[in-house]
């Protein structure tokens, strides 16, 4: 099997929110956590753009690479979980990720901070598959349960896909065919690795004076 | 009598306090050590349609799940 991945279709998202609220119903998530938001990009001006943000299960995950008691691991399934028994709350990861997706419970053993907590793509953690311990601590194992992300089957407009990386490609490939637009598939390049992430666009000023800076 | 008897305890106490806790980071596998396709052994919350701890079928079904649930083209068109 490829990896699991999240893909979000800023064309089709319509900001409804439905996923954190199917994120939160799903794991009983607590108040001032939110393992999965909505961002909406020009609110308000026409042609504004949204798009469904939560870990995005990197295969170099950098909040693995700053942690400073190795409690992150890869699942055969490219999920990136944590334990919460090896957390220490220090934050590390909360800097490093760039999709801002380690969220910290306002109270917690560790006082203001508190363990982290983040999106498990519906896969648990490290107790056993469905036992009480890793529902109270990481949600529902879904995975386990021979179903997909609850986010991802949660949305009304198929904005959001998530799932075996090369069939949700493939879903998404047809809908780009055949609308014509919309190619983009944003955070790939940044979660999964890509020759494009990180390099100027083509035509660009080396020394950044494109946009007239000041 | 009595101080060997002290002896003895304090040596008990002593290197009971040298024991020490296993130190080693928690290192990439999950600690029940079983994959997902193993199931939760939850019947009630568990979908139809795949054998647990049959791999090959837990893929299948998740794939056609995706199919199923994601891409409305084949429904629609």
């Amino acid at each position: 099997m490829a990896r699991m991945k999240f893909i979000c279709d800023a064309e089709r998202c319509i900001e409804c929110n439905a996923c954190v609220t199917a994120c939160k119903n799903e794991h009983e998530v607590p108040w001032g956590v939110n393992r999965r938001r909505v961002v909406t990009l020009n609110d308000g001006v026409p042609g504004e753009k949204s798009i469904s943000v939560a870990c995005m299960h990197c295969s170099d995950a950098p909040c693995m690479a700053v942690c400073p008691v190795n409690c992150f691991y890869h699942t055969d399934e490219g999920v990136v979980l944590h334990n919460k028994d090896t957390c220490i709350g220090c934050g590390y990861c909360s800097y490093a990720c760039p999709f801002g997706a380690p969220q910290f419970p306002s109270q917690g053993t560790f006082g203001v901070r508190g363990k982290m907590d983040k999106c498990t793509f519906c896969a648990g953690g490290p107790e056993a598959h469905g036992s009480e311990e890793e529902f109270k601590k990481y949600g529902r194992n879904r995975l386990a349960e021979g179903k997909l992300p609850a986010c991802a089957e949660m949305c009304s407009t198929k904005a959001l896909l998530g799932g075996d990386g090369d069939v949700i490609a493939d879903i998404f490939r047809t809908r780009v065919i055949t609308r014509g637009k919309g190619a983009e598939v944003w955070g790939w390049g940044t979660a999964y690795g890509s020759k494009q992430a990180g390099q100027p666009p083509q035509g660009a000023q080396p020394n950044g004076t494109a946009n007239g800076g000041k | 009598m009595k101080a060997a008897t002290f002896l003895a305890v304090a040596l008990v106490l002593g290197t009971a306090a040298c024991t020490e806790r296993e130190q080693a980071l928690y290192q990439g596998k999950a600690e029940n050590g079983k994959p997902a396709y193993e199931g939760t052994g939850v019947s009630a919350f568990t979908a139809p349609g795949w054998t647990a701890g049959d791999r090959n079928s837990w893929e299948q079904e998740l794939k056609a799940r995706a199919q199923r649930g994601q891409n409305e083209y084949p429904r629609v068109n």
